[in-house]
Parts: C-alpha cells; structure tokens; sequence
C-alpha cells in the first residue's frame, strides 16, 4: 500500500452554514479558485514583445 | 474554369472568412497583457493533457490502471488534469463574464463557451461513472434515482457502464473537441474582447 501525503480514508468533513453543507474539499477549491482569480487581476504580467504598443481598441467585425 | 469549380469557390470563400493573420496573429493588444486573459489557453493545456492521459488509460484498460503503478500515475495525471481544466475554466468563465465579452458581435463565442462548459460538465460524469471502482457504482447509483426524478431515466440509465464509456471515449469527446475548436476560431476572427472602458462603439457592432 502506498502512502499518501494526506490521510483520505475516512468520511469527508462538511462545513454548515443552515440548510447550505459544502465539503472542504469542495471549499478548499473554490477558495483557492477566488485567490487565483483575483491574482490574476493584480499581478503585473511580464513584458513582452508580443503585444502592441497603443491600448487602441481592436475591434473586428 | 477552375473560378467555377466548387473547390475554389470553398478555398476563396474560407480565406474570406478565415484569415490567416487573424487565426495567427504575431501581436496581441496591449490590454491582453494581463494574467487573466491566460486562463483560455491555459484550459486548452489541460484539455490536451486529458485526452493524452486518457489515450493511454484507454489503450491499456482499467486491469492496468486499477494494479500497476504506471497505471495509477496515468491515473492520477487524468484526474488532477481535469481538475485543472475545470479550475481554469471557470476562472476563464468568471473573467470573461466580468469584463462582458459577449460584446462587440462575441455572442456566438460567449455561447459555444457555455456549451463547452455543459459537454464538459457531461463528459467529466461519464468519465466518474466508468472509473470501476465502489466510488463508479455509488456515483452511478445515486445519479440514477436523480435522472429517475427529473423524468429523464428512460433515456440515461447511469448503470449502464457500456453505454457510459462509449460517451466517455467517444461521443462525448468528439463534440468537446468540435465545439472548443469553433470556440478558439471566433475568438480569433473576432479578436480578444477589449476591456469595458476601453471599448468605443463602432458602426455595426453592439456594445
């Protein structure tokens, strides 16, 4: 049997908050998806040569 | 003449409509050069990672993945690769619902995005159900006295393993692949959608 850095055998804890449960896997992810989202609103992007110099719109139709 | 034959008329009415500096342009704008406009390309990345690591779970069957320790590392890369691919997309999803991107004639790739979503959301089940495993059996268990009560069990049994793989390895991916492919190209004939204030309203086209 391998070993596994996190013990899974045993019934998932759920969080809840009235008629709402989440598990906390379930939550760990979300939570981990609105942190990425928001990073990836706020960290610079590095510099490349791939994009135009002018914020003009580009605009097909 | 060959201005008459049919493949010319195909070849000069595909160039018209698909160029190729727009399904392969060299530049993007300089509002594209942010984090969040990654999490498209970072979705397709995973998408080949699944059907990669899903091609060689099925060349080789659940007796391999279930016992050999290659098997379960393949394993292990398909599940953690849609477990990305969800992550990504929706991200992409929350992004592009953010900044509007329906706008400027986006609304077909707004809506194939969102069918990819659901043949997503349909594949990834599939892909529980036939796991074989106690995990597959309570999944589809569970899942069938669900499809029983919205009326649609007479047309989905989730017990039906067969049936399950077959949607799983074939049909199911197929339209995905079909369906993201027309995605990535109205994104690129339409171009990335600029951000709100950035945008001007151009004759035709709706803000």
């Amino acid at each position: 049997m391998q070993l596994a850095l996190i013990n899974l055998n045993h019934p998932a804890h759920y969080f809840s908050f009235g008629p709402f449960a989440i598990s906390g896997g379930n939550l760990a992810i979300i939570i981990a998806m609105c942190v990425i989202f928001i990073a990836a609103l706020f960290i610079p992007f590095p510099h490349s040569n791939n994009f135009s110099q002018d914020d003009k719109k580009e605009d097909r139709k | 003449m060959s201005s008459q034959s049919w493949t010319g008329r195909a070849r000069r009415a595909t160039l018209e409509k698909f160029k190729p500096e727009d399904l392969l342009p060299e530049e993007q704008p300089a509002y594209v050069a942010s984090w969040v406009y990654v999490f498209g390309v970072a979705t397709i990345a995973a998408l080949v990672m699944l059907i990669a690591s899903g091609l060689v779970l099925t060349l080789n069957g659940p007796a391999w993945w279930h016992t050999s320790s290659v098997g379960h590392y393949v394993n292990s890369v398909h599940l953690w690769s849609v477990e990305l691919f969800f992550v990504f997309m929706v991200v992409h999803l929350w992004g592009k619902f953010w900044m509007a991107a329906w706008r400027g004639r986006r609304l077909a790739t707004w809506i194939t995005g969102v069918v990819a979503f659901m043949a997503s959301i349909m594949t990834a089940f599939t892909g529980y159900l036939i796991q074989t495993n106690f995990d597959s059996q309570w999944i589809a268990s569970e899942a069938k006295d669900g499809f029983n009560s919205m009326g649609i069990g007479a047309y989905f049994n989730a017990l039906n393993t067969g049936q399950a793989i077959l949607l799983h390895v074939s049909l199911l991916p197929l339209a995905l692949g079909g369906i993201v492919a027309w995605h990535i190209i109205l994104v690129r004939r339409k171009g990335v959608v600029p951000p709100i204030d950035n945008d001007v309203t151009i004759e035709g086209s709706s803000k």
